[in-house]
């Protein structure tokens, strides 16, 4: 393992930011810590940083406790959410900082700026200066900045968190084509799951400082470990529920539930697609209904006190609000948690 | 860290220690019953009645002249604004001896009042308060009317709409976003004038004593050494205090408050009344800042063929065993070996108040480096020459011993330039420049020296001009064949004859000069490319 964080904890005052965490991150992977603000993923990225002290547990690199070891000479590489330019130099005077701390040569250093200019979009951009550029245009420059030292590690807090949607999306592709080239080991954190499903191999989420799941993009969003991981990913249909064999007891009623659900009283996740609207079942009445682009979401409130549910509706099919429609489960997109 | 701290234990705390042993100690063992024994004579206690008071008077007299002052370079707009707010700086940063001159000729025997109505004020206390005035002018015009002028004029303005007259709306708005600046200025002049030492020795005469100029005769004419050790005790003591409360009201005055530039509050005056607030302004600052120094000049070139200067450059006065110009040469060499040692030490301890893990023991340094400031040039002088003087340091024969005094005077300078600017800087930008392989010396020089820079030589200019004119340590430990600028003036000014006082006001004419041309370059910087950052 390149990089493995064991049972690392941080304290401030009496609330702890980072509460035993064990991460690992192997050689060309691409981890991508997603969590609310708060959850203490940008206090991972400065222990591992050497930037943050550690109230307990180990920092390894390569396999080597990092203890002791001062931000200067981990070899590893952060890009701040708000990129943190040397305002006093211009854009090649950034780019080379960390090869000049490492004693390059000016020739090399020259080279190596122009080589990764050309890299992050930005050619023959050395002599700007830094205030005149724009939001993205940091976000290379600083990017490049990072990448120059060639760092064992490149950690990545909030990558793109100031720019602007479009640009983000167009970036954050860029990114994950640029480090599967270079072969870049990279810790990114977000709070942004578009952008973490988007970049990472792997998405580990965090709450309160602990490590709620982790596993691939399709893991994650196919089976959230639990409700807090389906709430952060946007899923608002969660409820409780009894499972007894290949249904479940809820307040929506009967629920089709997959094959194999561990039984007893659990949570389920019904997705938006798993609420079909037909002419029988569940009475719910429309109460709003959001245009989507590819869909119409629709939040209908069954009768009776069960909560609301969404459903995704094809465009022609959503009906309007005020409508009186039934609803049916689909057991494929019904996911029992925890 | 350990260097500034080194430095402060060194040249001040134990030099400061050995006062107090001095003072308190006979024959092995502790008396403090001297304490009282000091404070119960008539002429000390009358000494210390005399300091306070004429430091309140300075104080009121001072916010009185200067307040309006403050409004009119905050609110107004007018032709040559820039220059004038220079010249009010200037006195600030001239030495003390040259103000005291400076007021001689006006105020003293055969000065320009003496001959135009036979008015002389030189024994009076009002020559003392009218030099305070024009000394710390600067500092109630700089500290008030800098926020003044960046206090958003809108919020006055939301007062009028909501039914408050502009007399009310200016009580209840700006006077209590204010207050707390002006009662910061306040402090400091009145520190800067219970401390008040060259110019009482100048214009004071026998009549009138503060604890500085006492402690300076305690010692260097009636050479009672427990007297004058505990004086400087009572002074320490004032000094603190004064420097807490004045702690007290920076930290409230760091209230929210929402500044905009200053240049968008300015505006021409408009009617009878404000142009008469502004000739007002203009007249007092004509009459108490510029008049006394032009007489000075003056009266420098009141002789035929620049005749004060040229006998400047011969040894025959006898005052001194060298030509008095070698004096400059002197002022000259030790204000950068001052201003060299004042920057390190002091650059050393602002980048350590800096840190963001800096622990209790480090803020209180910080509280720590200010009390030289106040506690007065005389105990330092004093300090040095009682406790260098022997074994294992003995520095009575070096030259650096002048520098190092005046550099104590600086360091305290050098800090509050570097601290806020050193502060400002993103602590984030340091961990980037970490994280991309900088260690944290280079940090410092990549990160926080090109910032700061222009500060630094903004510190390095104040610490010269400090040094330049610093009178109280340097007039105990200069040597007679070594005097500094303002010595040589002191020593001049006590000699009877016309052509020790003309010589006396050539060479304060050329300390001002200098401090005067050293100020405007600083100026230059301050307002030099501010965009940049």
């Amino acid at each position: 393992m390149l990089l493995a964080l064991e049972d690392a904890t941080v304290r401030f005052g009496g609330r702890a930011a980072l509460d035993g965490v064990d991460l690992s991150v192997a050689e060309h992977e691409i981890v991508c810590v997603l969590g609310p603000s708060g959850s203490g993923k940008s206090t991972l990225l400065r222990v591992v940083a050497g930037l943050q002290h550690l109230d307990g547990g180990r920092v390894l690199l390569d396999g080597r406790d990092q203890a002791g070891v001062a931000a200067h000479k981990r070899g590893v590489g952060l890009m701040f959410q708000d990129h943190q330019l040397f305002p006093q130099r211009d854009v090649g005077g950034n780019v080379a900082f960390g090869l000049r701390m490492h004693g390059v040569s000016k020739g090399e250093q020259s080279e190596r700026v122009g080589e990764l200019l050309d890299l992050v979009g930005l050619p023959g951009a050395a002599g700007r200066a830094v205030a005149g550029l724009s939001g993205g245009e940091q976000q290379r420059v600083a990017l490049a900045r990072a990448l120059a030292p060639r760092p064992r590690l490149l950690m990545l807090d909030e990558p793109l968190g100031q720019l602007d949607r479009s640009l983000r999306e167009r970036l954050v592709v860029e990114l994950r084509e640029l480090f599967g080239r270079l072969g870049t080991t990279v810790l990114a954190v977000t709070h942004d799951q578009g952008e973490a499903f988007a970049l990472a191999d792997r998405v580990v989420v965090m709450r309160d400082g602990r490590i709620a799941q982790s596993g691939t993009p399709l893991e994650v969003w196919q089976r959230p470990a639990d409700e807090f991981v389906a709430r952060f990913l946007g899923f608002e249909n969660v409820v409780e529920g009894t499972v007894a064999g290949e249904a479940a007891d809820t307040p929506w009623g009967k629920v089709p539930v997959p094959e194999g659900a561990s039984q007893g009283v659990r949570s389920l996740l019904v997705r938006p697609a798993g609420v079909r609207l037909v002419d029988a079942g569940l009475r719910c009445s429309v109460v709003a209904r959001t245009f989507k682009g590819t869909h119409v979401a629709v939040r209908l409130r069954p009768e009776g006190d069960a909560p609301v549910l969404e459903a995704a509706c094809a465009l022609r099919a959503a009906p309007e609000v005020g409508d009186t429609v039934g609803v049916e489960f689909d057991a494929a997109e019904i996911v029992v948690l925890g | 860290m350990v260097l500034p701290v080194a430095f402060f234990g060194l040249f001040f705390a134990w030099p400061v220690a050995a006062i107090v042993a001095r003072g308190l100690k006979a024959d092995g063992s502790w008396q403090f019953g001297r304490i009282t024994d000091v404070l119960a004579q008539s002429d000390i206690r009358h000494v210390l009645w005399f300091t306070t008071w004429q430091a309140l008077a300075s104080t009121a007299l001072t916010l009185a002249v200067a307040l309006p002052g403050a409004y009119v370079f905050a609110r107004y707009d007018f032709p040559g604004k820039q220059i004038l707010r220079a010249v009010v700086t200037v006195p600030f940063v001239l030495p003390t001896v040259v103000v005291g001159t400076a007021f001689l000729a006006l105020v003293g025997r055969g000065g320009l009042l003496d001959e135009l109505w036979g008015v002389r004020l030189d024994t009076t206390v009002w020559a003392i308060l009218l030099a305070h005035v024009f000394f710390n002018y600067a500092v109630v015009v700089r500290t008030v009317g800098g926020l003044w002028g960046q206090m958003d004029p809108r919020q006055e303005e939301a007062a009028r709409m909501l039914g408050a007259s502009s007399w009310r709306a200016w009580r209840k708005v700006t006077l209590p976003a204010l207050a707390p600046a002006v009662a910061a200025a306040a402090l400091m002049v009145f520190l800067f004038t219970f401390t008040s030492f060259g110019v009482v020795q100048i214009l004071g005469g026998p009549t009138f004593s503060t604890l500085e100029v006492e402690i300076y005769r305690q010692t260097s004419e009636i050479f009672d050494l427990g007297t004058a050790a505990v004086l400087t005790l009572v002074q320490f003591v004032a000094v603190g205090a004064i420097l807490a409360v004045h702690a007290w009201t920076v930290r409230r005055r760091e209230s929210v408050l929402r500044l905009v530039a200053p240049e968008t509050t300015a505006r021409r005056p408009r009617g009878a009344g404000q142009w008469a607030l502004l000739a007002g302004v203009l007249a007092t600052i004509a009459v108490l800042l510029v008049l006394p120094l032009a007489v000075l000049v003056q009266r420098s070139l009141d002789a035929p063929d620049f005749g004060y200067y040229r006998a400047l450059t011969s040894a025959d006065g006898g005052v001194f065993l060298v030509p008095p110009i070698e004096a400059i040469g002197n002022s000259l060499e030790y204000a950068v070996a001052a201003t060299a040692i004042a920057v390190l030490i002091g650059g050393l301890a602002a980048a350590a108040l800096t840190r963001r893990d800096a622990g209790r023991f480090v803020r209180g340094f910080d509280a720590l480096l200010m009390l030289p400031l106040g506690v007065s040039a005389v105990t330092v002088g004093f300090g040095f020459l009682i406790a260098l003087d022997e074994p294992p340091l003995d520095l009575r024969a070096s030259w650096i011993l002048v520098p190092l005094a005046q550099a104590l005077v600086g360091v305290p300078f050098v800090v509050r330039t570097m601290l806020p600017v050193l502060r400002a800087v993103d602590q984030r930008l340091r961990e980037a420049a970490a994280v991309l392989g900088a260690s944290p010396w280079r940090v410092w020089r990549e990160v926080d020296l090109p910032l700061v820079r222009r500060a630094l030589l903004i510190a390095a200019g104040f610490a010269f001009a400090v040094s330049l004119g610093e009178f109280g340590a340097t007039v105990f430990i200069a040597r007679p064949d070594n005097p500094t600028l303002p010595v040589a003036v002191a020593r001049l000014l006590g000699r009877a004859g016309d052509l020790n006082y003309g010589q006396a006001m050539a060479l304060s004419t050329i300390l001002m000069v200098v401090c005067a041309v050293a100020l405007l370059v600083l100026e230059r910087l301050r307002t030099d490319r501010t965009g940049e950052f």
